[in-house]
């Protein structure tokens, strides 16, 4: 797994040959490989369905007052950090160290200028390499937005989104997937965004929603979703999308992009059933919103493991990684903070699960040292990704707090995120002017 | 007997709820309804403001006993005002005389169905 990894960002640093083997032309050059190229392409779609599809999950859980200011947010990070990717986070993320290894750069990525002819060792035109690495960058604050849904202000989540990405989610990703990142040569096994997407989301997570403070009237105050239909709807994108996010961070279109898309399906299949299984014995029915959060609660384990474990490693996964979850928002719920949407208790928990818990599973063959050797590796990548991304946050939201105001005034709050922030209103058919 | 009829801004049903509770007044129905008073709400469309000719506002509909009356009219204004001075929309409280009231359940007329 690491190996195909490595491959992928072979062609960044000109180090390795693909374990595909690299068709050369006449003058060396390597040549687009059209199966891989097809697959990454597809790939890149899938994941950025993914945001569409999390904008609805979380647009459905949010009142009717706020679903337009909620879905926004997701949409609003395609935007913003669409456009910082192509500037520099693809360049900050994938170039070679610099500042002691805190992030990377590389002139050539700047404007993604230098690489308008490359075609990768893996034969994939770079292009398409940088366009599925920030297809990641986008979901990632997108999924932070949860935490503090309902509350905050839209000019003050597009600068701390824009700031995040820059400061926070592109070190990370250096650290863990460029090919000089510290983490990456420390052997540390994160095939699809276990630590660099969904641990330092559900710690920022964490931190804004301490900081921000709950929603007026939490939890006293009723306060139900508007559209579980919706919120279905958006889990069956995010279901399907995550074959890109995992089958596609194989960067080939071969053996490895088959096992990874095996244990995906099995793990987020695994992660339903055993939320159900909960449901059922504690309440005797089995809520759809459960449902959902047992798929996520899957998805989220097995994406630091997709290349590494095989389908009975991605059972016991996706089993186990529900049933933390469950009881960690059964913890929050006893604490009485408001993390609204429940980022670190699906996202956190499960990835925390995830990226320790495969080294408990792996396939045979996948490192060379000692399993103690690797659970330690494994759990020093979750405590950088936790406290970098945790004490990050709250430098971030602390500032954009006091310099440009974060958190919506009470007015604001009770008319909703729609009207206040951008005058509209979600639904028209409960509105007779419509 | 009367019939309490409050329109009231959205936002504002839980704080009345509340109120209405802590007056003991738990017996309630609550519609949707949209209308149109004085006050002006502008949406933006691509850009372009349009004002809606009626605004979405919450109609409360409370049966009571005559004792009642003060105590439901005092719970409301204290929760449905917006702030101190309150705000042009924050809705108004009609009181109408009810003939006559029925509990299904037991076919009880009068003050007792109430």
């Amino acid at each position: 797994m690491q190996k195909s990894k490595r491959t992928a960002l072979a062609a960044v640093f000109m180090a390795l040959l693909c374990s595909t083997g690299t068709v050369c032309a006449a003058d060396g050059s390597p040549e687009v490989d059209t199966g891989t190229t097809a697959w990454m392409l597809t790939s890149t779609g899938l994941v950025l369905l993914m945001v569409p599809g999390l904008a609805m999950f979380y647009g459905g859980l949010v009142r009717t007052k706020n679903v337009l200011g909620t879905m926004m947010h997701s949409f609003a990070a395609m935007a913003i950090v669409g456009v910082l990717w192509m500037i520099c986070g693809y360049a900050m993320s994938f170039g070679s160290g610099i500042l002691g290894g805190w992030c990377g750069w590389n002139s050539d990525y700047f404007l993604l200028k230098g690489i308008d002819e490359t075609i990768m060792d893996c034969g994939i035109p770079e292009y398409v390499f940088a366009m599925f690495q920030g297809k990641f960058a986008i979901i990632t604050p997108a999924l932070i937005a949860g935490a503090f849904a309902e509350r905050v202000k839209f000019r003050g989540y597009c600068i701390f989104i824009a700031l995040w990405s820059l400061l926070i989610y592109n070190p990370l990703c250096h650290w863990v997937w460029a090919e000089d990142g510290f983490l990456f040569q420390k052997g540390a096994i994160d095939f699809a965004g276990g630590t660099v997407i969904h641990i330092s989301a559900g710690a920022a997570a964490l931190v804004c929603a301490f900081y921000l403070g709950p929603r007026r009237g939490y939890p006293k105050t009723a306060m139900h979703p508007n559209n579980l239909v919706m919120t279905m709807m958006g889990a069956g994108l995010l279901w399907v999308g995550w074959f890109g996010f995992n089958a596609g961070s194989s960067v080939a279109s071969g053996l490895v992009t088959a096992q990874a898309l095996t244990v995906t399906q099995v793990a987020a299949a695994a992660g339903a059933l055993s939320w159900m299984i909960l449901e059922g014995i504690l309440h005797k029915k089995v809520s759809t919103l459960g449902f959902v959060s047992g798929v996520l609660a899957g998805l989220v384990a097995i994406t630091p493991a997709a290349g590494a474990v095989q389908p009975w490693g991605a059972l016991v996964l996706g089993l186990v990684s529900s049933v933390l979850c469950y009881l960690a928002i059964e913890m929050k719920n006893k604490l009485g903070y408001d993390d609204t949407l429940d980022v670190f208790g699906i996202h956190g928990v499960a990835a925390l699960w995830g990226a320790i818990g495969l080294t408990f599973v792996l396939r045979p063959g996948t490192i060379d040292g000692s399993m103690a050797h690797q659970l330690w590796v494994q759990i020093e990548g979750c405590l950088v990704s936790l406290a970098y991304a945790g004490i990050m946050t709250f430098i971030l939201v602390v500032f954009v707090d006091k310099v440009f105001g974060f958190k919506m005034s009470e007015d604001e709050e009770c008319a909703g995120m729609d009207h206040s922030l951008h005058s509209e209103r979600g639904y028209g058919m409960v509105n007779l002017n419509s | 007997m009367k019939l309490i009829t409050a329109i009231i801004q959205e936002d504002k049903l839980d704080e009345v709820r509340e109120a209405l509770t802590a007056a003991e007044i738990g017996r309630i129905t609550v519609t949707r309804v949209d209308g149109h008073g004085r006050q002006e709400s502008t949406e933006i469309y691509r850009g372009h403001p349009v004002a809606p000719n009626l605004i979405p506002k919450v109609e409360i509909k409370i049966a009571v006993n005559l004792d009642f009356v003060e105590p439901a009219i005092d719970a409301i204004l204290k929760s449905a005002r917006h702030g101190e001075g309150g705000r042009v929309g924050d809705g108004k409280i009609f009181i109408t005389p009810l003939e006559e009231c029925v509990r299904i359940r037991t076919g009880e007329r009068g003050n007792e169905a109430i």
